[in-house]
Parts: structure tokens; C-alpha cells; sequence
């Protein structure tokens, strides 16, 4: 009887997770999205309270006292411009989860582990461990604890592809014999060295991508879990969290221009690798301080403001808000134009302008971005770069080639704030930078903006 | 064991999950995230049985570690998807 209960409130769980989903595809239904997830947890839990077979109740209070411990402070406290790293450790927390039941699972249930269940053990805890690490680098990159520039060396993905080859070799052999606990052991080392391995050649534009896909490997884990133990709330919970980072990661993809094939077997670091070619490149830009700027702005009719990964970690977006707020009252109608992949995780820095209290229906993507580009009166580039560059559409040889661009170079007068000509991710020159309607104002992008917000109000 | 129906749920529910998030906005692809980051906690469930029906130290030293890592996804991850989308406004 009680465990007919618990299968009932599943379902309504179940659905009540369809339903936030389905909630956060419009800006408007979104928090009712959030409330919805709510309930379907709350019930997911009694209904899991309510089986038989829960008997014991201390320690599943004190798990749960340290989880809201450890959730609240990462929820107040952490500045949105830390939303990748907070991601990412939440897919490590999640993952740890998984693999950790995987674990108690394949413990418990010894020695009459029947195959199914012991290739689904399996591939609960390949698919958790390798997230474990996988997102810990990410997040340990993203902090910028180790070093965020990509590593790669000679025969890497054979080494990878070894190694993953070994935990799919493990998982076949549990599948004869699921008493082989040392094999069981083997798979799961064998998963969280992958994950490391997986993350190391990764760097900084290609972040996005990652913890998409390391979202999604981690709701296929919690699917894995589902199998084991037969339990349906968790299979559709996972498969939601499972589509929803492939999804992403695969916009991600195609907003790069790089082959999915290329994700799924981890080889993020082929741009990089070209990038050591980049010639030094001697043309004269034109520079030009504040006041050339505001000149510039003074009178635009439409401005369109590109911000980049740049503007994030020049914690620019308040200063930026100042810079739309002072055109707008100059009679300038203002739009933010954002990429897919700018910033370090989908959606950044559409969360960044929205704290900045920028209004949501002022940000534009990609294609309507283009269109407003085509008759804006200036643009201005903040600390973008790759997602600019004319190359991608004139250079067939250049890395960043067939990637879609903003058309920054379509607009009557282009602004680009940035600290030097370094480039950018893809490691090449910038042709915008050269063009005779760029005006290049160097130094850090929170000052710039700062100077142009009171020359625009000194002028004006 | 159910396997079919087990697969059939999955199969469904992913298709589920591919057709609605395709349609969620580059403007919430961050929130899209911390939501199913939160829903995705629910390996809570597995932990939960785990530790409740617990049968020894180790399985429910593990089950406890999981109960902490996947609530304090739940509870994280509803309470900044929801700082978040207090965020996002319309123009004033």
C-alpha cells in the first residue's frame, strides 16, 4: 500500500518537473517553472519517505542539514559573474551523488547482482565519476585555481580513449562475473581519471561547451541510477537534465562552428593549436580616448552594444547599464547584441546585463542582432573579440571560419574597448580592429565605459 | 526488473526534454541550467533509500555524503534559479 503511494507521487512528480521545464521556455512563466520544480522535489522525497523500506531516519536528516548547509550559501552569496564556477561544482555535487550510490548499490546488492543491473551500476558510475573530475577541473579552471590555458600534447586522445576503453572493458566484465569487485574498482578510478584527462586540453571559450555537456552526463548518470533501481521519477528527471545540456551543448557547437563529433570524442583544443600561428600584425589602428568616443556617440540614433567575456572580468556590466541609461536619455534607442557562446556558460552574459538591471527585452540575439547591426549608427565592442571577426565570413582559412559572427562591421561606426591588441581565444588578429569606421579605445573596460558615461553627459 | 517500461519512460521523457528546451531562450539558458541542475538532484531519492534502509556503516557513510551532495543541489539550485529570474525585468 505504501509503496502504491510512493509510485503515485512519482507520477505527479514527474510531471510537475515536465511542467518547469516547459514553464522556463518564456521569461514570463519562468519562476512558476521554478515553483513547479519545487513541488516535484518535495513530493518526489515524501513519496520517498513514504516506502516501506525506509526505516531509519538520522542520518538521512543529518545528509540532508549539511546539503542546505553547503546550497544556501551557494545560492545567496555567489556574484553572478561566478555562475560557471558555481555550475560547474554543482554538476561535480550532483555526479558525486550518483557514483556514490552506484557504489552503496553495487555493495549492497552483492553477490546477487543480475547483468542488467550490474551494466547499468556500470554505467552510473562511468558516466558520475568522470563528471566528478571533469567538472571539479572545469571549476578549478574557471576559478582560475590552475591554470585556464589549455594543454595538449602528442597522442592525447589515444591516451584519453585507452582509458575509457579500460572502463568499458570493466563494465563488460562485471557483466560476466558482478562479483569481480576489484574490476568494479578498476572502472570507477578509471572513470575519474578520464574526467581529468577530459578536461585538460580544454580552455577558456570552450567552457561553454563543456559544462553543457558535463551537465548532461550528469543527468544521464542520475538516468543510470533510475534503471538500477527502477525507479521512473528518476529516469525522466535525468532525461530532462540529460536533453537539456545536450541541447545546449549542441547550440553551443553550432555557435563555434565545430563539429559535435569533435565534443563527444573531447578534442575542444584544435583551435588553440593553430592559434601559435597567429602573425604580429604592425597596420596602425586608429586610437581614440573618451571624449572621441562620446563625440562619436553624440547624436546615434540606434547604438548596439557587444558585450564579451571581457566585460564580465572587468565587472564593466553596472558601468555599461550607466552607458545605455545616458544614450537613452540622449534620445538613443540602445540593444545589446549576444552571441551564443559569450562568456563562460550559455545564457552569462544575458545574466550579467539582467542583474546589471538591464530590461530583458533589450537583449537580442544573434539574427536579430544582425539585422539591427545592418542600420545601427555605431556599435560598441565590449571585451569581444572572436565572435566579431569579419574572418569568419572572408577568410576560408582562417580557425574561426564559418563560426557565426556579429556583423560589427555592418554598423556606420564601430567603438572597441579593450585593453590591448592581444587577441582574443582563437588566438588571431581581428580585421574589425583595422577597418576605417573602428575607433579603438584601450585600458580596462569598466574605466572606459565609466569616462564615456561623463563625457556622453558633458557633451550632451 | 522492468527494463521495457524502464526504457520506454526514458526514451519519452528525453524526447520530451529535447522538444520543450529547444524552445527556451537564449535570454534563460543560465537559469535553464540551475533548474535542471536542481532537478537533477534528484539522485536525493537514490540516496535517500539508500541511508534509509541502511544495512551498513559503509553503504550509509556513501548514502549520507550523496543525501548532503544532491540536497544541496536541490536546495542551491531552486533558490538561485529563482534569484536569477528575479533578475530579469522589462523595461521600466
Amino acid at each position: 500500500m505504501r509503496d502504491t503511494i510512493a509510485q503515485y507521487l512519482y507520477i505527479v512528480a514527474g510531471l510537475a518537473f515536465v511542467f518547469a521545464i516547459k514553464w522556463m521556455t518564456a521569461p514570463t512563466t519562468a519562476r512558476r517553472g521554478v515553483i513547479a520544480g519545487e513541488l516535484g522535489m518535495v513530493i518526489a522525497v515524501v513519496g520517498t519517505f513514504a516506502r516501506p523500506e525506509v526505516t531509519q531516519f538520522t542520518w538521512i536528516i543529518v545528509g540532508l542539514a549539511a546539503g542546505a548547509a553547503i546550497g544556501v550559501p551557494l545560492a545567496a552569496f555567489v556574484p553572478m559573474t561566478a555562475m560557471p564556477q558555481r555550475t560547474a561544482l554543482s554538476h561535480a555535487f550532483g555526479a558525486m551523488a550518483a557514483t556514490l550510490v552506484g557504489i552503496a548499490e553495487y555493495i549492497l546488492r552483492q553477490p546477487h547482482l543480475d547483468r542488467f543491473t550490474m551494466v547499468v551500476l556500470g554505467f552510473e558510475v562511468l558516466l558520475g565519476g568522470l563528471t566528478i573530475t571533469g567538472s571539479l577541473m572545469a571549476f578549478a579552471k574557471l576559478q582560475e585555481l590552475i591554470r585556464g590555458r589549455p594543454v595538449v600534447y602528442r597522442g592525447q586522445n589515444i591516451v584519453n580513449l585507452s582509458i575509457l576503453a579500460i572502463a568499458l572493458a570493466g563494465i563488460v566484465w562485471l557483466a560476466i562475473d558482478p562479483t569481480a569487485t576489484i574490476v568494479f574498482a578498476v572502472v570507477v578510478v578509471a572513470a575519474v581519471a578520464f574526467g581529468v584527462l577530459l578536461i585538460i586540453p580544454i580552455g577558456g571559450a570552450d567552457m561553454p561547451t563543456v559544462i553543457a555537456l558535463l551537465n548532461s552526463y550528469a543527468g544521464l548518470s542520475a538516468v543510470a541510477m533510475g534503471f538500477a533501481l527502477d525507479n521512473k521519477v528518476l529516469e525522466i528527471a535525468g532525461a530532462l537534465d540529460g536533453s537539456s545540456g545536450f541541447i545546449l551543448a549542441m547550440i553551443m557547437c553550432r555557435a563555434m562552428n565545430r563539429n559535435f563529433r569533435n565534443i563527444l570524442f573531447g578534442a575542444f583544443g584544435q583551435v588553440t593549436m593553430t592559434a601559435h600561428d597567429a602573425e604580429v600584425d604592425d597596420r596602425p589602428v586608429r586610437s581614440g580616448t573618451s571624449v572621441d568616443g562620446a563625440a562619436i556617440l553624440d547624436g546615434a540614433r540606434l547604438v548596439v552594444i557587444i558585450p564579451g567575456y571581457g566585460m564580465a572580468v572587468a565587472q564593466a556590466q553596472h558601468k555599461v547599464r550607466d552607458l545605455s541609461d545616458s544614450l537613452e536619455r540622449n534620445g538613443t534607442q540602445v540593444r545589446f547584441a549576444i552571441h551564443p557562446v559569450a562568456g563562460r556558460m550559455p545564457g552569462h552574459m544575458n545574466v550579467l546585463l539582467a542583474e546589471a538591471d538591464v530590461p530583458y527585452d533589450h537583449m537580442v540575439e544573434l539574427e536579430e542582432a544582425n539585422e539591427l547591426l545592418s542600420r545601427a549608427d555605431v556599435a560598441i565592442v565590449i571585451g569581444a573579440n572572436d565572435v566579431t571577426n569579419p574572418a569568419a565570413k572572408n577568410e576560408p582559412g582562417s580557425p574561426v571560419y564559418g563560426m557565426p559572427i556579429l556583423d560589427v562591421d555592418r554598423a556606420g561606426s564601430v567603438l572597441v574597448i579593450k585593453r590591448s591588441m592581444a587577441p582574443g581565444f582563437a588566438g588571431i588578429g581581428n580585421e574589425l580592429y583595422y577597418l576605417a569606421n573602428t575607433t579603438m579605445l584601450f585600458g580596462d573596460a569598466k574605466q572606459v565605459v565609466g569616462s564615456l558615461v561623463s563625457d556622453l553627459g558633458q557633451s550632451g | 526488473m522492468n527494463i521495457q517500461t524502464g526504457l520506454y519512460v526514458f526514451l519519452l521523457a528525453s524526447f520530451l526534454g529535447f522538444e520543450l528546451i529547444r524552445r527556451v531562450p537564449q535570454l534563460l539558458h543560465t537559469p535553464l541550467m540551475s533548474l535542471t541542475n536542481a532537478i537533477s538532484g534528484i539522485a536525493l531519492v537514490g540516496s535517500i533509500l539508500i541511508v534509509g534502509s541502511s544495512q551498513s556503516v559503509t553503504t550509509t557513510v556513501l548514502g549520507t555524503i550523496a543525501i548532503a551532495a544532491s540536497s544541496s543541489n536541490v536546495i542551491g539550485g531552486f533558490l538561485l534559479t529563482d534569484r536569477m529570474l528575479r533578475m530579469f525585468r522589462r523595461r521600466r
